[in-house]
This record gives C-alpha cells, structure tokens and sequence, in this order.
C-alpha cells in the first residue's frame, strides 16, 4: 500500500497519478448519471453507446493517419461517436415501429464491427484491447483536461435538470401532461450518458465501462431511500473503487480496468447477498 | 345577471369522436358535454373504452375523426389545466423517491431547470392537507400501502391546481373501511373542480356525481336520479349478477363493504 503511495507521487508514474485523477473525476458523473440509467432501466441503451464509441476512435485512428488530421483525436471521435449515437438510439427508440431491442442491438454490433475494421486499416500496429478493456497507459495530460472539461458539463446538466429528470424517469405520461417535453429529456439523458462514458472509456475501456454505470448506482440503491443520496453514495463508491481498484491493480500487478469492475462488483454483490441473508434470519 | 363567459364554455366537449386501435372500434360516434363544476363518473365494462376516452381527453390519443375540446381548446392546450390520477403507475417499486417528491412532480412543469419553490412545496402540502395524507410527506412512497399510494397520486393531480380532475378508478386498492371517507373527500373536492371519476363501483360513485355515463363503444348519459334496474342491467349488459349486487347498493344507499 505504501508502495503504491509512493508510485503516486514518483515522477515517472506519471500516469498513475493521471489515472487515479481521471477516476476521481469522472466518480461524480457517473454516480448522478448512472442513478438515472438504473432508475430508468436504461443500462442496454448506455451498453449499446459504449460499443459504438469503437467505432469514434477507430475512424479518428484512421483519418488521422490516411489525412493527416492530426487534430482528430481518439478522445474527439469517442465523443461525436458517442453523442451520434445517443441521438440515433434515442430517435429510434422514441420513434420507430421496429423492435427498439433488435435496432438497438444492431447500433452495438454496427459500431463496434466499423471500430475493428478502421483500426484494421490504419497503418501500424494498434491494439484494440487497450480500447476495448482500457490502458492507464495511454491517459496523456490533455485527455484530463478534456475529462475535466466534460466532467463539469455533464454534472451541472444533471443536476440543474434533477427535479423534471426524476419526474420524467418516476412517471412520463405524467410527466408529458404537466407539459414537461419528455423526449427532449430523455434524449438529454442518453446524451448526457454518452459523455459520462467518454470519460472514463481510457481508464476502464468501452466493454467494462457499464459496470461502473450500474454497479454504485444499483449498490447504492440499497442504502437510498432518496434520488439524490443515490447519487452521493454512487459516486462515493465509484471513488472507492476506481481509488482500491488502481492500488489493488498495482500490487498485484493486475490490469487496472479489470481489477476497478471486480471492485465495484464485489461491493454490490456483498451487499445483495448480505440484504438477502439479513432477510432470511429475520 | 349573465354569468360570466368562462362559465359558459364547457369543461369538456366531445363531438361525434370516434377512436379505433387498429382494426378494432373502441368508441364510436361519442358526443357529451361536460359544464364546469359538474361531477360526472364514467361506468362500464372492461375493455368497453373508459380508459381510452379518458386519454382522449388528455391529447394522449387522437381520435380519428370528431373533435374534443377541453375548456375551449384542445386537449394538448388545455393539459396543464388537468389534473390526471393514472389508474397504473408503471412505477419501479425500487425507485427511492419520497412522498413529498411525487406530490411535486404536480409542479413540475412550472420550475423550467430550476428548483421547487416555497410556493410549490405549500401547494404540494395543501393538496397531502386536504387527502389528509399530509403526516405522510417524508416517508419513502415504496413504503406506503396501495389506499395511501392512492391518496398520494391524487393529491399529485390537485397538486397541478387543476381545473378538472380526472381519476381513473379512485378507489381500486381503497380498503372498505377507508372508502366512505374517501368519498366525502372527492365530494368536497367536486364542489371546487370539475370532475371526471371512471369507477367500476357504481353504488360508489352514484352519491357523488350528477350524471353517469355508461361507456361501451357508445357513450349514453344517464342522470343519477334516473338510474334504474333497467338502465344498469343495458350499461353492463350480460353481467348482470354483477349488476343486481350493485343496483342493490345503491337503493340501499349505505355503505359499500358487501361490494366484490
């Protein structure tokens, strides 16, 4: 443990310390909107954008080689990646007779399978299991700033729309009948989602990082009896995690992605099995 | 003395409206006029379009030919005006929300991004006053029993300040013991707002409204006072061991326990 103190504050662990600030960062968004998603019931939506986010960073890959953009970043194709998404999604599933599920599953497969053929094209050897299930290795100083950046609009637009957020996700038609406009709402969420998963895709990658969605948010459920203290104990899990998870991970010389889902796993796990034994004894 | 032109134009108007899901007639060439401050309760059979006339009215559906207006506009227009008791709240039991919160969700239309006012939250106690739920307010809505869960849901509607009220089934999960005084309640609320109860119980609803109209693909209104044997065992048709127990309420007048 004091190791990995001291490997925080040495100089060529840089990105150590960069990756612990991403986590700590990020906690807050996705303890606010991850309450969001668990209540809404909207995880396999969130899934669904997460995978088309590969198919963002293999595009700004590949551009960035064959057109020399080099200001097309992996980060900003994430980004328009994700929010395309989110609007597609949200569009199809607000408006479409199709089967939402089989739409919504097709977006995940689509954007994924455009991911692995980009990167598949670029010249030189990329890995994309460093996309897929993260790489603190690749955090640089300016993916924190644009984290940062993300960070405060994400949680000033969940919080500022807390009051009709809740009223949209507790009851819509009601919602719709106090002439609150619920899908410019709903699809403000899956927006807002698809940026809080932007934030965190470095750390944990784009297949693991629906657990850091759900899993403080699902946990804190249990200890909740309001919105916002869901919220709150989110995100002080989510801390703790990403926090334990990169200790854990540099111990014992584990991948830092998987060792911080495993973390948040294991609390929310813990505290289903211990509410549930609780019940029985009573 | 003329009363004043807001009196005049009714609270609902419905002219020849005809819906259909599909290929299936639900309502069919349906016309009323609702006035304000009139109580009326909407009986029938299920599946006999209660619900869906009640959706019409709030612009949740559109019929397919006729015209509805509420208090002069449309149904979408006049929306924030209403306020609506769903008879199912497609509701997570996990959601950790408190009762004070779903009574709010009442103002949430007028707070814009911002936060509840103190204005909102003495509108919201007001409408928890009046159902007498207001010793309630901090605790979690999960917790509550279907009756209160009930009560809530209807002080959310007045806590829209609404000028009808329309409540699906008022008293679906109301234990027997707490329906009469739930019944002075809506009586005393149908002195202030219109209102509009869609009820299966009709030996319930025929003390607190003036007319009932009998849904079944048509809409046929029949004064309370006129409510006869006959006229219930046409509104139910086959039904009728259902209709004997209930036309034998209600000419009793007395308390609805023996009720199914």
């Amino acid at each position: 443990m004091l190791t990995y103190f001291n490997a925080l504050t040495d100089p060529n662990m840089v990105f150590l310390r960069y990756a612990l600030f991403a986590g700590l960062l990020a906690a807050p968004a996705f303890g606010i909107i991850g309450t969001y998603v668990v209540a809404r019931r909207m995880t396999y939506l969130a899934g669904a954008i997460a995978h088309c986010v590969l198919g963002g960073i293999g595009a700004a890959l590949y551009c960035q080689d064959r057109y020399e953009l080099v200001w097309l970043t992996p980060m900003l194709g994430a980004i328009v990646a994700a929010i395309g998404a989110a609007l597609l999604i949200g569009l199809i599933s607000l408006r479409s007779r199709e089967r939402v599920d089989s739409v919504i599953g097709a977006i995940w497969v689509l954007g994924m399978a455009t991911g692995i053929i980009f990167i598949a094209k670029t010249p030189g050897y990329i890995d994309p299991m460093s996309y897929l299930f993260g790489n603190i290795l690749m955090i640089t100083g300016r993916d924190l700033l644009t984290i940062a950046v993300l960070d405060v609009i994400v949680i000033g637009l969940g919080l500022l729309s807390y009051n009709r957020m809740i009223a949209v996700c507790f009851d819509e038609e009601f919602a719709r009948l106090r002439g609150i406009r619920t899908e410019l709402y709903s699809l403000l969420l899956l927006c807002l989602t698809a940026l809080t998963i932007v934030l965190m895709v470095r750390v944990v990658g784009i297949v693991m990082v629906i657990a850091l969605f759900t899993l403080p948010a699902a946990t804190a459920s249990h200890f909740s009896t309001r919105i916002w203290q869901m919220m709150l104990f989110a995100t002080l899990l989510g801390m703790i995690s990403v926090a334990g998870g990169l200790s854990l991970s540099y111990g014992l010389d584990l991948p830092s992605g998987p060792t911080i889902v495993m973390l948040a796993g294991f609390f929310y796990l813990t505290v289903i099995i211990g509410k549930g034994l609780k019940n029985r004894l009573r | 003395m003329p009363s004043p032109v807001s009196l005049q134009i009714p609270a609902v108007q419905c002219e020849q409206v005809s819906f259909s899901y599909g290929e299936i007639p639900i309502l069919t060439d349906v016309s009323f006029s609702i006035q304000k401050l009139d109580a009326v309760a909407l009986v029938g059979p299920n599946g006999g379009g209660k619900s869906t006339l009640l959706k019409l009215i709030l612009g949740l559906l559109t019929p397919q030919t006729g015209t509805i207006k509420v208090l002069g506009v449309t149904p979408q227009q006049a929306r924030r005006k209403i306020g609506y008791m769903p008879q199912h709240l497609q509701y997570d039991p996990s959601f950790p929300v408190s009762v004070m919160d779903v009574v709010l969700m009442g103002r949430a239309g007028s707070i814009g991004l911002g936060r509840y006012s103190a204005e909102d939250r003495r509108i919201a106690m007001q409408a928890m006053a009046e159902l007498a739920v207001d010793g309630l307010a901090s605790r979690p809505f999960n917790s509550l029993s279907g009756g209160q869960r009930q009560r809530i849901l209807i002080a959310r509607a007045l806590a829209c300040e609404p000028e009808i009220l329309l409540l699906d089934e008022p008293t679906a999960n109301v234990d027997p013991g707490v329906e009469l005084q739930f019944f002075e309640i809506l009586k005393e609320l149908a002195n202030r707002v219109t209102v509009l109860t869609v009820s299966h119980d009709l030996g319930f609803v025929s003390q607190m409204v003036s007319r009932v109209f009998c849904v079944n693909r048509q809409v046929k209104i029949h004064p309370t006072s006129e409510l006869t044997g006959e006229i219930i065992h046409e509104m139910y048709g086959g039904d009728v061991r259902m209709v004997r127990h209930d036309h034998c309420c209600s000419e009793q007048g007395h308390s609805h326990a023996d009720i199914l």
